[in-house]
């Protein structure tokens, strides 16, 4: 008998912690699945380890995370780590794997909280070994401990400071950093720094950061417009263009970072309708008031909507919880209403320094769309921008035409590190609208599921 | 150049890398453990065999690819090293016999209608 809940949040960041906590307070029988092995998500991740909780060097922001977790861990809901979901049904029936066994489950309610992930760098050379993004050095750090020392750092946003600083604060040495902010994206922000008057103590932290960094005599090169990766196998050098002259800085790891797009798969898969954004440049799902996507039954809630950090994914967890447990009929609208209030004056807040901050770090068109024709686009069948232009010359249009004519988007990552740069080249060759354009049609498995467990699977629940 | 910082007396578990044994702390990823050891080389793609290593430490980027115990195809960022645990590069593609989870999803040529 497949296991039934009232409702199952997938992902157990700040969004699916806030939504679960929300949902079990009101007695609701929920079920919270997450690939992690504990509870925290992105930027709270392994923030049960005590040595975390000791290390200042990780930031304030970090720690804000230790009574979330806490507070999750007292809720009365099944957790289950370690779950890999696969399979989101537009009939309610979530399929997850945990050590090699396939399971499915069932609920009247989903919310999907599954975060972000890096938005591709496809630079020359960025699939070279050695190459690693900054989320995957936070990783490292976080969880295991492990740094690269006279690492070269090159992007833009805030996290790519963040992390540059949590080294700098741990006295791991860093080669330098390469900031590839459009110097034209400042003068285009401005306007929006009005909008972003109440949060200006996190815009005076990053200046802080930067000021930091510098002081310490790290080189932090401003300005930077084009990089790529040099080496035979793995890095050797990274090479940049400032005011039209190109240098090179010799290191053996190079971490990239132009910022976090929303983590689509499951969603996209379940069939909710989703949208391009031109500000975040990346796709978004399309959600009311209430997180409730455009299937019914499902909401979608934190960066895994749209881009809008780790506060603002709390309360956007909050509000899909109350908004489910109304459709439930286990609170009525008046109380949903005034349980919501708290969390929508916190998203307002956190979404003042949003539009700024998209402004101000859109990446530029030539990083997320490249120019050069050998450098590659799909990192797992390794098709490159020139391949793909040119398949599109010969009248392809569709995302999906192009994956069966070019196996662009074929491989096991089904598009994660390609399909935002597949739209904008399409786009960019038609001359429609991205959101015309479309996405590959993604569909369930969303990670790829070993057939023994499929037939495993499938013999258990003839039994 | 990777390293570990930090007090390094926690548990630890012997693992073998291409049949060499290391010792590596209890509950890391296979990924951490064996960038930890300074391992960057994973897998050799299967279209050009160009050397692969971890990319995204989170599971969406497939370039952490390992055969783990026999099992090839496994996210060397999501599993938990194990004692004993013999870890092998992926070289190409994965043998469909040994294991086919890649043919589950990723050869569905698609096409549109
Ligand atoms: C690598 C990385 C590092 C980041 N570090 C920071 C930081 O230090 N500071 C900061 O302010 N912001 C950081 N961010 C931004 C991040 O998006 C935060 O804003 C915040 O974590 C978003 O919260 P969330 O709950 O929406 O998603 P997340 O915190 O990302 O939580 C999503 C959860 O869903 C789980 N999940 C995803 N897919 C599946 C699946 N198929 N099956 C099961 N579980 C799944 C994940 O394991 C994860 O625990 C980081 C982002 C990334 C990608
Ligand atoms: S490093 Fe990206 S999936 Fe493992």
């Amino acid at each position: 008998m497949t296991k039934h809940y009232d409702i199952i949040v997938i992902g157990a960041g700040p969004a699916g912690m806030s939504a679960s906590r929300t949902a079990a307070a009101q007695g609701a029988r929920v079920l919270v699945l997450d690939e992690q092995s504990s509870p925290g998500g992105q930027i709270y991740r392994a923030i049960e380890k005590p040595h975390n909780q000791r290390r200042r060097e990780l930031g304030s922001s970090y720690q804000d995370g230790v009574p979330l977790v806490h507070g999750f861990r007292q809720s009365e809901l099944d957790y289950v780590n370690a779950a890999s979901v696969w399979q989101l049904s537009a009939d309610l029936e979530v399929g997850y794997s945990r050590d090699g066994i396939a399971q499915l489950v069932r609920a009247d309610r989903i919310i999907v909280a599954t975060g972000a992930q890096e938005r591709p760098v496809p630079i020359p050379g960025w699939t070279k070994r050695g190459v690693m993004t900054v989320g995957a050095a936070q990783i490292l750090l976080k969880e295991s401990s492990v740094v690269a020392s006279d690492a070269v750092f090159a992007g833009s946003g805030p996290l790519l400071y963040l992390a540059v600083h949590q080294y700098l604060e741990l006295g791991v040495p860093v080669k330098a950093v390469l900031d590839l902010t459009p110097a034209k994206n400042y003068l285009g922000a401005l306007p929006a720094l009005f909008g972003a008057r109440a949060d200006f103590a996190k815009i005076l932290e990053g200046w802080q950061w930067k000021r930091a960094i510098g002081a310490a005599g790290i080189p932090l090169l401003t300005g930077v417009d084009a990089v790529r990766i040099s080496g035979e196998k793995s890095v050797e050098s990274v090479d940049y263009r400032r005011r039209g002259e190109w240098q090179a800085i010799t290191c053996d790891t190079a971490f990239l970072h132009l910022g976090v797009v929303p983590n689509i798969n499951i969603s996209m898969a379940a069939g909710c309708d989703c949208h391009w954004s031109h500000n975040q440049a990346c796709w978004t799902v399309t959600v009311d008031d209430w997180f409730n996507s455009s299937v019914a039954g499902v909401s979608v809630a934190g960066d895994g909507v749209s881009i809008g950090g780790a506060a603002a994914a709390e309360a956007q967890g909050g509000i899909a919880a109350l908004g489910a447990l109304h459709a439930l009929g286990r609170i009525d609208a008046s109380e949903r209403d005034r349980l919501a209030a708290a969390y929508r004056i916190r998203l307002r807040k956190e979404m003042g320094i949003r539009h700024f901050l998209d402004l101000l770090f859109r990446p530029a068109d030539r990083l997320r769309v490249p120019r050069e024709a050998d450098t590659v686009v799909c990192r797992c069948e390794e098709v490159t921008a020139g391949q793909i232009r040119e398949t599109l010359d010969l009248g392809c249009c569709g995302p999906n035409q192009l994956k069966s004519f070019s196996r662009t988007g074929m491989g096991p990552c089904q598009g994660r590190f390609c399909g935002h740069t597949v739209s904008e080249l399409i786009g960019e060759a038609s001359g429609l609208p991205i959101s015309e354009v479309g996405y590959f049609r993604l569909r369930s498995p969303i990670k790829p599921l070993p057939l023994k467990e499929l037939a495993d699977l499938a013999h258990s629940s003839k039994e | 150049m990777f390293t570990k910082i930090g007090q390094t007396q926690e548990e630890s578990v012997r693992v073998w890398f291409e049949g060499c044994e290391m010792t590596v702390g209890k509950g890391l990823s296979v990924a951490a453990a064996l960038l930890g050891e300074g391992i960057t080389h994973f897998r050799n793609t299967p279209v050009t065999a160009a050397e692969r290593g971890p990319f995204c430490m989170m599971g969406v980027c497939f370039d952490c690819l390992l055969v783990i115990d026999g099992q090839a195809n496994l996210q060397a960022c999501m599993v938990e090293v194990s004692e004993g645990m013999c870890i092998e590069r992926q070289c190409g593609a994965a043998d469909p016999e040994l294991d086919p989870a890649l043919a589950a999803t990723a050869n569905r040529g698609e096409t549109t209608p």
